[in-house]
């Protein structure tokens, strides 16, 4: 499975990293897998740990943590939003 | 008509309310808002915030006004909606974002336009950084806006 992630604001920031694309392995099947994956890496990366105040969406749209993550999805991290 | 801009030019407020209702006899009533960049004062210093730039996320933004435009639509009789939201750099007194609704009824107008602003403030995804001397500054989500939002949820039961 081959998704693209995007990430914005002071996550890109803290991340070092806009987007990537990466090839799932089969274990990760939901949104929450998807972010637990990610916070494994560890450093920088512990911003996504679960308890961050971090929002999530799938194929721009928001998304929670069970989420079914598919195959070319575009998925998103960010912080709470700020505009208006 | 709905429409809805995300873009980097500011826009015409006398000309975007005059559209609501051009060419058309059934408009009783147009409410807008109007949002601004203000220059706060930095806490524990004589600073203010000098600019701000906005970022947002390509796509997604447009959708997530639209939807939030087409919800207002089906809780209330609406003519017309126009929302207008910049990205970029923008400095104190400029305009930031537009929000314009055309009803038979001011009751209806006020609404509508309040709830649209109480939910691009908590759904649309725009991230402010404010420009301090000693560097840029996200701005954090406030609760008081997430409570703003909240109150147009549907009450249980």
């Amino acid at each position: 499975m081959s998704i693209k992630v995007l990430y914005f604001a002071s996550l890109r920031e803290t991340l070092g990293y806009s987007h990537e694309t990466l090839t799932l392995p089969a274990t990760i099947a939901t949104l929450g897998d998807l972010r637990a994956h990610l916070a494994k890496r560890g450093g920088a990366w512990e911003a996504l740990d679960v308890g961050r105040n971090v929002r999530m969406a799938i194929n721009q749209e928001m998304a929670g943590a069970d989420t079914a993550v598919a195959d070319r999805d575009e998925i998103a991290f960010f912080p709470p939003v700020t505009g208006g | 008509m709905n429409s809805v801009s995300v873009q980097e030019a500011d826009f015409d407020v006398g000309a975007e309310i005059a559209a609501l209702s051009a060419g058309r006899n059934d408009v009783g009533a147009v409410a807008s808002f109007v949002g601004l960049v203000r220059a706060d004062k930095l806490a524990g210093e004589g600073s203010e915030v000098s600019a701000m730039t906005l970022e947002h996320y390509p796509g997604m933004t447009e959708k997530s006004l639209e939807a939030i435009v087409l919800d207002a639509g089906s809780r209330w009789q609406l003519l017309g909606t126009r929302v207008i939201h910049r990205f970029g750099r923008l400095t104190p007194g400029e305009r930031i974002v537009f929000v314009g609704v055309a009803s038979s009824h001011r009751g209806d107008a006020f609404a509508a336009c309040e709830f649209i602003m109480d939910y691009l403030k908590t759904r649309a995804p725009f991230w402010k950084k404010e420009d301090t001397p000693e560097g840029g500054r996200w701005v954090d989500a406030r609760e008081a806006d997430d409570s703003a939002a909240a109150r147009w949820e549907a009450p249980a039961g």
